[in-house]
């Protein structure tokens, strides 16, 4: 989309998700900033780390909190060719998860992976 | 160097657009390039001209716009982020029936395409808070 990037010159861009899907509004104006940049056509990574892996939980219902349920939107990124979606290990041990409680296919890697995942980027974005 | 900057808090209440202002005017100072400076979350808050500060504290919005003027600086603010919180130009405002515009000379309001562009375009973008 921008003049650089005519050439097919990708970077890669990883969002991390650290905090809980409501409470705070970080996790849902962090997918605003996916659903935007997927336009840019750049090499995108989603990470789940902490409390963000509740973003992914199935099953969610907001209707006392009175804020949308956005969990759904998770299994639309696919049509934006967001398909890199990393899960740490840890994270999910630590709050009685597994991957099968998640509303999308995701990758479960350890920190240590995680970590690598990290240090292969260009932009990270934390949120 | 080229910086971009990404400030996902409020003044005052967090440290972060301290700190992101320290570290656009020390990276200035050693001859980088600051491509952008984005504001995002809360951070939106750092571009209204209606704060108004204790004489005896730093006046963060007017260091801002001070720094932008000196500098050339492009400070955007996410238009999304902005109109949840209440940050208006003029155009905004009109377009969406307020009765006032508030936003701070200097800031710009933009989408959030000017934060991934900023992101392939800098060096290294930087994010401030969150």
């Amino acid at each position: 989309m921008s003049e650089e990037n005519a050439g097919g010159v990708a970077k890669k861009f990883l969002y991390v998700n650290r905090k809980a899907p409501y409470g705070t509004i970080y996790a849902l104006e962090s997918l605003e900033v996916v659903l935007i940049g997927a336009a840019f056509e750049q090499d995108v990574s989603l990470a789940f780390l902490d409390d963000g892996v509740y973003q992914l939980l199935k099953g969610q219902d907001t209707k006392g909190l009175e804020v949308k349920n956005f969990s759904p939107t998770f299994g639309a990124l696919e049509d934006y060719d967001v398909t890199k979606l990393y899960v740490e290990e840890e994270a999910l041990q630590a709050r009685g998860l597994s991957a099968a409680d998640l509303v999308v296919p995701v990758e479960v890697v350890s920190a240590q992976r995680m970590a690598e995942i990290m240090a292969g980027q260009d932009v990270i974005l934390n949120f | 160097m080229k910086f971009s900057i990404l400030v996902n808090e409020g003044p005052y209440t967090h440290e972060a657009s301290d700190a992101a202002f320290q570290f656009v005017k020390a990276a200035l100072a050693k001859g980088h390039e600051i491509y952008r400076v984005f504001f995002y979350h809360d951070g939106v808050n750092n571009g209204t001209r209606l704060t108004v500060p204790p004489q005896d504290d730093r006046n963060i919005v007017k260091r801002w716009s001070e720094l932008a003027a000196q500098h050339k600086l492009d400070l955007v603010v996410c238009i999304a982020a902005a109109q949840r919180r209440g940050l208006m130009d003029k155009s905004e405002a009109k377009r969406n029936g307020k009765d006032a515009d508030n936003i701070a000379p200097g800031f710009r309001i933009s989408g959030l395409g000017q934060l991934i562009e900023a992101g392939i375009q800098a060096d290294r973008l930087v994010v401030f808070g969150a």
